[in-house]
């Protein structure tokens, strides 16, 4: 196989990344995977070049809002900085931070340590939307024994937090 | 405590007795943390990063962990002892640039370290010696539980702990360990090592961490994957490469002693003849050279014992260290080059010569060889 760049040498670097969701291989020889910056991985990994290439992409793709309201961030500054404003930012550029985030992790949703202050209300949260839902769904079937007791649970529960 | 106090203390993980020291000099966790309804450090106004800092910092110092503590804002510190930080893993390249605005607290061991208004609001980390990742995750886990009583910590149900870059949302957890590979060097298979680590999403770096070139066969191993992941498992898993890596380095260096024990000879030879012998010596080749002294004390080459001189060597021959331990007030780098050539032709003078009797030294081919 050739090296894409200067087609005469045999490609000895084969690069795989995901941008935009979409896989994309390049494949260098040593000399020009040396001048690209990508032979040496000692100071190279590919989530390093991620802020620099697929992030700009992802964010400018179709956001409708352009400035974060808490912070005056826009998209502009990410594609500068490759870092973002504040907290709130993750909310604003959501939609073009998840194929980035999906890019860089491989999986967009956090399985890992919660402070234990939001423990207690993450848990609460999903607690009350199975209750809701199954309440809704007790309604609907008419079944109002059961709607009955689902209410007087949910009731109890918004009373503790 | 004064800077000068912990610069002159040994740090707790300068002394070589971790589990599988030889090949794992230190193992390292960090947490990325930032606080909700606050801009990021590198978005925020020079007034928002000094609220910040004042939230943030009491709560730090009043840890358990941090009594007799070092805490210092970045303004009050030189440019040299922000170096000797550096050097000392303490604080990130990154960090030593900044100034108003920023602190660290460093606790009296040196094993933990709490930098604020860095590139997050918060990035702490325990610094172990040898392969311990487990038991810096769970030391540092506390400190961050500690603090989580007292900071609100801005988190997203989805995106757990949120931070200023996005290769760090999730746990906010880099774990690293820094490894001696000279073996792996030697025999030429370090590159295949390293791109066997990335295959699987870890990421290998030189001694001072992102874009820093690998010396004195030094590297850095670290998870690269941050959201998706439980803390645990990726300790578990990086626990699990580094030790396939000693496994590597292990045969590797037994395979020089067997098969090429005169590359190993010469390599080994050459450093403690050069470091013995020379009137300049820069930091990079001191390093470079002290790596085979290092393995040449694995391997019984020299008296175990000589292992502390070696890392001794390794830390103050660095730039920063040597300016401040000089007496002279501003040394060019000739005038280092030439103090650090000093300090290890002083300490090498009580070096015995390698021991070779373990190996079979190489010969060159003579009449009886070859009626053999």
């Amino acid at each position: 196989m050739l090296c894409d760049v200067c087609k005469t040498n045999q490609a000895t670097v084969f690069l795989t990344q995901i941008v935009d969701g979409k896989m994309q291989k390049v494949n260098l020889c040593e000399a020009c995977s040396k001048e690209k910056g990508v032979t040496d991985p000692l100071s190279f990994a590919l989530v390093d070049l991620l802020p620099g290439l697929g992030a700009e992409a992802e964010v400018e793709k179709g956001e409708p809002v352009q400035h974060c309201p808490a912070c005056g961030f826009t998209q502009a500054d990410f594609k500068k900085t490759g870092r973002l404003g504040c907290p709130v930012c993750y909310d604003t550029f959501a939609e073009g931070l998840g194929g980035l985030l999906k890019a860089m992790h491989r999986r967009t949703i956090h399985t890992g340590k919660v402070p234990a202050r939001l423990k207690r209300s993450i848990e609460l949260g999903a607690r009350r939307k199975q209750l809701q839902h199954d309440l809704d769904k007790a309604v609907a079937e008419e079944n109002y024994e059961n709607a009955a007791v689902l209410r007087d649970q949910l009731r109890e529960l918004e009373h503790t937090t | 405590m004064k800077i000068s106090s912990l610069f002159s203390s040994n740090s707790e993980r300068a002394r070589n007795d971790g589990p599988h020291h030889q090949i794992v000099v230190s193992s390292r966790v960090r947490l990325a943390r930032n606080l909700s309804g606050h801009p990021f450090p590198g978005w925020a106004k020079k007034n928002d990063r000094l609220q910040i800092l004042e939230l943030i910092k009491p709560p730090v110092e009043s840890l358990p962990e941090m009594e007799g503590a070092f805490s210092s804002y970045l303004q009050e510190l030189s440019a040299l002892e922000k170096q000797v930080l550096v050097e000392r893993h303490l604080i990130s390249r990154e960090h030593a640039a900044k100034s108003a605005g920023s602190a660290v607290v460093v606790n009296k061991e040196q094993t933990l370290s709490i930098m604020i208004n860095e590139e997050d609001h918060l990035r702490m980390q325990v610094l172990q010696p040898g392969l311990q990742l487990r038991n810096a995750f769970q030391a540092l886990d506390k400190v961050d539980s500690a603090l989580e009583t007292k900071l609100d910590y801005a988190f997203h149900p989805q995106l757990g702990y949120l931070t200023a870059c996005p290769t760090n949302v999730g746990t906010g957890m880099r774990a690293s360990a820094m490894v001696h590979l000279p073996g792996l060097v030697l025999s030429e298979q370090i590159n295949q090592v390293i791109q066997a680590i990335n295959k699987i999403g870890l990421a290998v770096r030189g001694l001072y961490g992102e874009g820093t070139e690998a010396m004195g066969n030094l590297f850095q191993i670290s998870n690269q994957i941050t959201l998706g992941e439980p803390e645990e498992e990726i300790i578990a898993q990086l626990n699990k490469v580094i030790e396939r890596i000693i496994e590597n380095e292990e045969n590797a260096r037994q395979i020089l002693v067997q098969k090429r024990p005169g590359t190993l000879l010469d390599n080994i030879g050459r450093g403690f003849g050069i470091l013995s012998h020379a009137y300049a010596m820069s930091s990079k080749e001191a390093l470079n050279l002290l790596s085979f002294l290092k393995l040449g004390v694995d391997l019984g080459f020299f008296p175990p014992e000589k292992q502390n001189d070696i890392d001794d060597l390794i830390t103050v021959t660095q730039p920063a260290h040597l300016q401040s331990n000089a007496s002279q007030q501003k040394l060019t780098p000739e005038e280092r080059d030439t103090l650090r050539a000093q300090i290890i032709r002083e300490k090498l003078k009580a070096f015995p010569i390698p021991n070779t009797s373990k190996v079979v030294i190489p010969r060159p081919p003579t009449e009886e060889t070859h009626h053999e």
